[in-house]
């Protein structure tokens, strides 16, 4: 309870500076429109006029709240404008997206810390696949598997999967290789076999550090899937809510759908941190 | 005379390093024979444990004869010779103390019936009953060294190795633990071979105190205490106890030149 405190303050910090934000941001338009039937502002019309615009600059906070509601609760979750849609669309996308990258990432990381080859060559690549920017690359993946006759939710998962294996190749690769030289001296006096060295030492040394990097990876794995939902003109997904709503000005509509997303997000890093708490706990390593 | 457990002759151990050789170990000579508690003693850096790592086959010797119960090391650890105490419990913090003792049976393939029948065994036998299901973080240092001694024995070595198995742990368990490992030692006929460098705990402990200096390492001094086996704390202030520390004191000044 003595924690909800300062976070409420925060809260309402934020919705403060937001709220000004907006009537600075939508005032121009505001003293275009009097300026055109010549009649003045008065502070108070400024308020009223800034905060209640249907196209604003900035929209407040309750216009985006009342977005995501209608947007939520307001529709049939059918419907093509639900963000229940749309995000269900993204999300499964990205779920595929971010198993496909994890498995990837636990591969590459088994590889390179049992095969001095892959150890020297797949690194590089790997950090050199990041620095590309994502937004350059992803309408070629998505053109490039159309062509292929792939489409629907894979090209998405696949831009997902692209983002996601990197923080779990690093962290797996930390994890795997955290036991010390004690600990592996000490299964060698047992003759013990590379399997179960990876089994019964390398494997659970690693849980912390993968958990780890599994909330990382899922969140670039949403980012993933929505940059992979703008070049296509993609009809569903946040994505597509994004763009369609930079077309039309729908400024509500875009904030609604990127605190969709931001759920999204908490809403899968906390299931993984659900599942390592629970995971750690049986493993006897939280205390 | 008995095959002797372990049997160096002219052993020698020189590390490649960035800065050049490192002549770890210099002719090394020395015969442990069955039931022997051995002490290793002599100042950080003169091979104490690059010595018991060569017995364990962790390290292997630049030349020079080792056996391990008339075995090349290699062959001696695939037949199970010895179990190896770290000095730090090293203990998996996601394995319950139980599990922790049955991870070299595990690995070993002994049966499960068996494997629970051998843990019961040696909890008992290091005063650990009870602690089995305990996670290693809910036990003292003592005991977690108890513990990673009891995981060194669980599959019948008759070698024990302990590098400064005790050295982490403040004085007064330790006391206690080298009197239990005497208790211990006495129980079960195993052959030791411990590095230390306190000599107070190597006379208490052994039959056999081996001396080393450093730079490069060997081996300055080998002395047979006259001690019984039969020891009790007090014994470290009768006349021979003091008499022996004094030779030990003076073999480990001698291996240092006068710098000491
Ligand atoms: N793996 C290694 N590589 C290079 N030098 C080593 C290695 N292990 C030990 N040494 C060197 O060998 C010498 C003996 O070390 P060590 O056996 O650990 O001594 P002690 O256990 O008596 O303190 C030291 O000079 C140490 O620096
Ligand atoms: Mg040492």
């Amino acid at each position: 309870m003595r924690s909800i405190l300062p976070v409420l303050t925060v809260i309402a910090a934020i919705c403060g500076i937001w709220y000004l934000a907006a009537v600075r941001m939508n005032a121009t338009w505001v003293y275009d429109q009097a300026a055109r039937e010549g009649r003045e502002v008065m502070l108070v019309d400024l308020v009223a006029e800034t905060l209640t615009q249907e196209r604003p600059v900035l929209p407040a906070p309750h216009q985006v709240v009342k977005g995501l509601w209608d947007g939520v609760a307001g529709q049939k979750i059918t419907s093509k404008r639900s963000l229940v849609y749309h995000g269900w669309v993204t999300l499964s996308a990205t779920l595929l997206g971010f198993a496909m990258g994890s498995v990837a990432g636990i591969l590459l990381a088994v590889g390179i810390v049992y095969n001095r080859a892959m150890d020297l060559s797949v690194m590089p690549w790997a950090i050199a696949s990041q620095t590309i920017p994502i937004l350059a690359i992803a309408p070629m993946i998505i053109v490039v598997l159309n062509s292929l006759g792939v489409t629907g939710i894979l090209p998405k998962a696949i831009i997902s999967a692209y983002l996601s294996f990197f923080p779990v190749v690093v962290g797996m690769v930390k994890g795997l290789r955290s036991p010390d030289a004690m600990q592996l001296d000490l299964l060698r006096t047992y003759s013990a076999t590379g399997a179960q060295t990876f089994g019964k030492l390398r494997l659970p040394s690693s849980m912390p550090y993968l958990f780890a990097s599994l909330k990382v990876g899922v969140a670039a794995s949403l980012v993933g899937t929505i940059v992979g939902e703008l070049p296509t003109g993609a009809v569903a997904g946040l994505g597509s809510r994004l763009l369609s709503g930079s077309y039309y000005g729908q400024t509500v509509q875009i904030w609604a759908a990127l605190f969709a997303a931001a759920a999204v997000a908490a809403g899968l890093v906390g299931l993984i941190g659900w599942i390592e708490r629970a995971t750690l706990k049986r493993m006897g390593m939280v205390r | 005379m008995a095959q002797p457990v372990i049997e160096a002759r002219d052993l020698n151990l020189v590390f490649q390093t960035g800065d050049g050789p490192v002549q770890a170990l210099k002719d090394v000579n020395l015969t442990i024979g069955q039931g022997d508690f051995v002490s290793f003693i002599g100042p950080s850096g003169c091979g104490k444990t690059t010595f018991l790592r060569c017995i364990a086959a962790l390290e292997h010797p630049t030349s020079g004869v080792l056996k391990v119960n008339g075995m090349s090391p290699d062959e001696a650890r695939r037949r199970r010779a010895y179990g190896y105490v770290f000095q730090a419990a090293g203990l998996y913090p996601w394995r319950t103390i139980a599990g922790n003792i049955r991870l070299p049976l595990e690995i070993m393939g002994f049966s499960r019936d068996e494997q629970e029948e051998r843990v019961k065994n040696v909890l008992q036998l290091v005063d650990l009953d009870g602690f089995g299901k305990k996670f290693p973080w809910q036990l003292s240092g003592g005991m977690q060294q108890r513990a990673s001694i009891a995981r060194a024995l669980a599959f019948d070595a008759d070698i024990l190795l302990m590098d400064e198995p005790f050295g982490a742990l403040d004085e007064i368990v330790r006391d206690r633990l080298n009197e239990e490992l005497l208790k211990l030692w006495a129980r079960t006929g195993k052959t030791i071979g411990f590095v230390t460098h306190s000599i107070p705990e190597a006379v208490y402990l052994s039959t056999k105190i081996v001396v080393m200096s450093p730079r490069p390492g060997r081996i300055s001094d080998v002395i047979e205490s006259p001690l019984p086996r039969e020891r009790p704390l007090e014994i470290r202030d009768s006349k021979e106890f003091i008499e022996i520390a004094h030779r030990v004191r003076d073999g480990l000044r001698a291996g240092h030149g006068d710098a000491m």
